[in-house]
């Protein structure tokens, strides 16, 4: 047991993975370059050298495609992509080839594969720097999707989606990478399904993704000084999607928000209100309450893309209009702490 | 010579169950119950067996959706395709991929796509995979002209050549993207002549003779081998039939009959037929291998009309490992 920051932790994970099974090799664009993916290739190049870690040509489409034909035939492929709007390039070989091919072998051939993606905003990166995603992920048969908040997540999940015969998409958010926390040892791994309790309450659930656990936190401090004990569910598996745990807490508390890093309109939190119509209807008190990114592109100027991005400060707002409570006064509150932090450029 | 025979026979043996199978397609398709679209191979038999015989059984290989040469030359078998074509039990997955899908990973065929190029890149993965365990062995992907013009197949390339991976592109070209002609789509004189310029072994071929063309897949194989880097070679054909389905479509307008008629006067099946009687080969051998295929064909379509349709639980196996997960 020891503290590592969430960046360290998936660094770790592919170390030890690496470590523990020659099959699995790391590659993509710029995964060996000096930067590292912000640090979380570290030092792969040099302790497994060139051939299990490798920077690559541009053409996203080929190395997902790569991947597969690497899994299907004894590998454990990493492939990571820097931003996850560059997986758009590769949606063909995701949606059509990778997620199809144990089906369509009739389950001789198996996908072992793991593709990192990376989301969450720094400032100024505009609308093809800014995606999530998850929903559209979420949507393709055959994918695993997860979405780890915790450094002890980022480190057990991985490591799980590297020895997973599935194909798995590891969504991290980069203001996720600083965080600090207790993480499992060499042989633990975490489960990439099951959603779980961060904080426990029984007035409001808020189910949450990736950073917004973080945001979720500030805001049931905020609402907790209101009398509001809030219970927060960290979603952790989009796909497949753990309604059980959310369910329960809503049962318990007749209340939620979702609070997903992604578009609003046909996403998690659409898909997790129908689920909670289907499982608990009795309990739910109130129709459930979806924050998101606002339906639009990211703007490149800072005040607006505070508008764009949930925060706390929304979750918050919901959370009262659900519970008929007067909103409380935000003046003060510090909800753009992280995004002080970063200096760019990227 | 013993050799050369020896591979005369098993090309042939390969290119008349080709022929074979997809004479009782064309035959029983109007029965309708082959729901399945057929991307039919007949005139691009020879590729199929040359290549396939070539690379031999520790290579690997991968295909488009117009995939019955190569599935039959490599595996040989046509009691799980004829089932996979029926939809039926028993099938390469139990009915769940069809005629554009089919694989034979025991085999080392790892399966088809019916995205045009999408298996190119698999193929440069498996090439990569094929080269960290240090075999003697490529994978030979198979696609059709149209695969040239998009991305993917550019990447590929690229990649093979930058890494050297054990990749053998066999562009099975026969002048159409569906039914648009070559001249129409590229920008260049000669796909052979640009591809040669990255680092790679390059050939072209133009003969429906399956013995040219397995000892032009030979040398290329050689100079890969020597050279350590990927190989590439567009083999020229005629596809018979239309461009889905199981008739002609010359009345169609969009290439003549006549050209059609060239090609057929030296259909590769025939001309492998009479090599074989020219080497001396008795017709009577010749004669019994072609009764035992026809055999073994109607066979394989008496079992799979016979089987039953798989069973409901089969729409959602191999989706995932772990078949309890609920993904509703």
């Amino acid at each position: 047991m020891k503290t590592l920051t969430y960046r360290d932790a998936v660094n770790a994970a592919l170390h030890e993975e690496m470590e523990l099974d020659p099959s699995v090799f790391v590659y993509g664009i710029d995964v060996g370059d000096h930067k590292r993916i912000f640090g979380t290739t570290n030092n792969l190049v040099e302790d497994f050298g060139p051939d299990r870690c490798f920077s690559t040509p541009l053409c996203e489409e080929t190395l997902v495609g790569f991947g597969l034909g690497a899994a299907i035939t004894g590998q454990r492929p990493v492939n990571v992509h820097m931003r996850v709007d560059f997986l758009l390039l590769a949606m063909n070989q995701l949606a059509n080839m990778v997620t199809t091919w144990s089906y369509g072998s009739g389950g001789s051939l198996r996908v072992p594969f793991v593709i990192r993606a990376i989301i969450g905003r720094g400032w100024g990166q505009s609308y093809q720097h800014c995606k999530s995603l998850q929903s559209i992920f979420g949507h393709i048969p055959g994918l695993r999707v997860v979405m780890p908040a915790t450094p002890a997540d980022a480190k057990g999940m991985l490591k799980a989606a590297i020895r997973c015969d599935d194909p798995v998409l590891v969504i991290e958010h980069r203001w996720l990478y600083d965080a600090e926390g207790v993480v499992g040892d060499l042989d633990e791994i975490a489960p990439l399904e099951g959603a779980s309790i961060l904080r426990p309450g029984t007035d409001l659930t808020i189910a949450a993704t990736s950073w917004m656990n973080v945001e979720a936190m500030h805001a049931a401090k905020i609402l907790g000084k209101a009398g509001v004990g809030c219970e927060i569910v960290d979603v952790r598996a989009v796909a497949p999607l753990d309604d059980t745990t959310v369910a329960a807490s809503v049962a318990k508390t007749g209340y939620c928000v979702v609070a997903d890093t992604d578009w609003v309109p046909y996403g998690l939190g659409a898909e997790l209100a129908a689920r909670l119509h289907e499982r608990c209807f009795d309990s739910l008190k109130a129709p459930v309450k979806r924050v998101g990114f606002a339906f639009t592109h990211c703007p490149c100027s800072r005040p607006l893309e505070n508008l764009f991005y949930p925060n706390a400060g929304q979750i918050v707002r919901a959370a009262e209009e659900l519970l008929k409570l007067p909103p409380v006064d935000l003046e003060g509150e510090d909800f753009y702490s992280y995004e002080r932090k970063f200096r760019g450029p990227f | 010579m013993e050799q050369t025979l020896a591979v005369a026979r098993q090309l042939y043996r390969r290119m008349y169950l080709i022929r074979t199978a997809e004479d009782a397609i064309v035959k029983r398709y109007h029965e309708n119950d082959m729901k399945t679209p057929m991307h039919m191979s007949m005139g691009a038999e020879a590729i199929a067996a040359a290549v396939c015989l070539a690379i031999g059984p520790d290579s690997l290989c991968v295909s488009s959706y117009r995939s019955h040469g190569t599935y039959l030359a490599r595996t040989l078998e046509t009691d799980r395709f004829f089932a996979e074509l029926y939809g039926k039990c028993g099938g390469t997955a139990d009915g769940r991929a069809g005629s554009m899908h089919l694989s034979a990973p025991e085999q080392g065929y790892l399966g088809g796509s019916a995205i045009v190029a999408s298996v190119i890149p698999v193929a440069t993965g498996a090439a990569f995979s094929l080269k960290r365990l240090g075999r003697d062995a490529v994978v030979a992907v198979f696609f059709g002209d149209g695969a040239i013009d998009e991305g993917s197949f550019w990447e590929s390339l690229n990649i093979a050549c930058a890494w050297r991976l054990p990749v053998l592109f066999v562009c099975e070209d026969n002048g159409f993207a569906v039914h648009t002609p070559a001249g129409v789509r590229h920008g260049y004189a000669s796909i052979t002549d640009i591809v040669s310029r990255f680092r790679i072994s390059a050939a072209e071929t133009s003969t429906t003779d399956a013995s040219l063309l397995h000892a032009a897949t030979q040398e290329l194989l050689a100079d890969m081998r020597a050279a350590q880097r990927p190989g590439f070679i567009r083999m020229h054909y005629y596809r018979y039939l239309e461009h889905v389905g199981v008739n002609e479509d010359f009345a169609a307008g969009y290439r003549p009959r006549d050209e059609y008629e060239e090609w057929l006067a030296v259909d590769p099946v025939t001309t492998q037929r009479t090599r074989l009687l020219e080497a001396g080969v008795a017709e009577d051998w010749v004669a019994e291998m072609e009764r035992g295929i026809d055999a073994q064909v109607a066979h394989s379509i008496e079992l799979a009309v016979a089987a039953p349709f798989p069973d409901e639980c089969i729409l959602f196996r191999d989706v995932m490992t772990n078949e309890n997960v609920d993904i509703s």
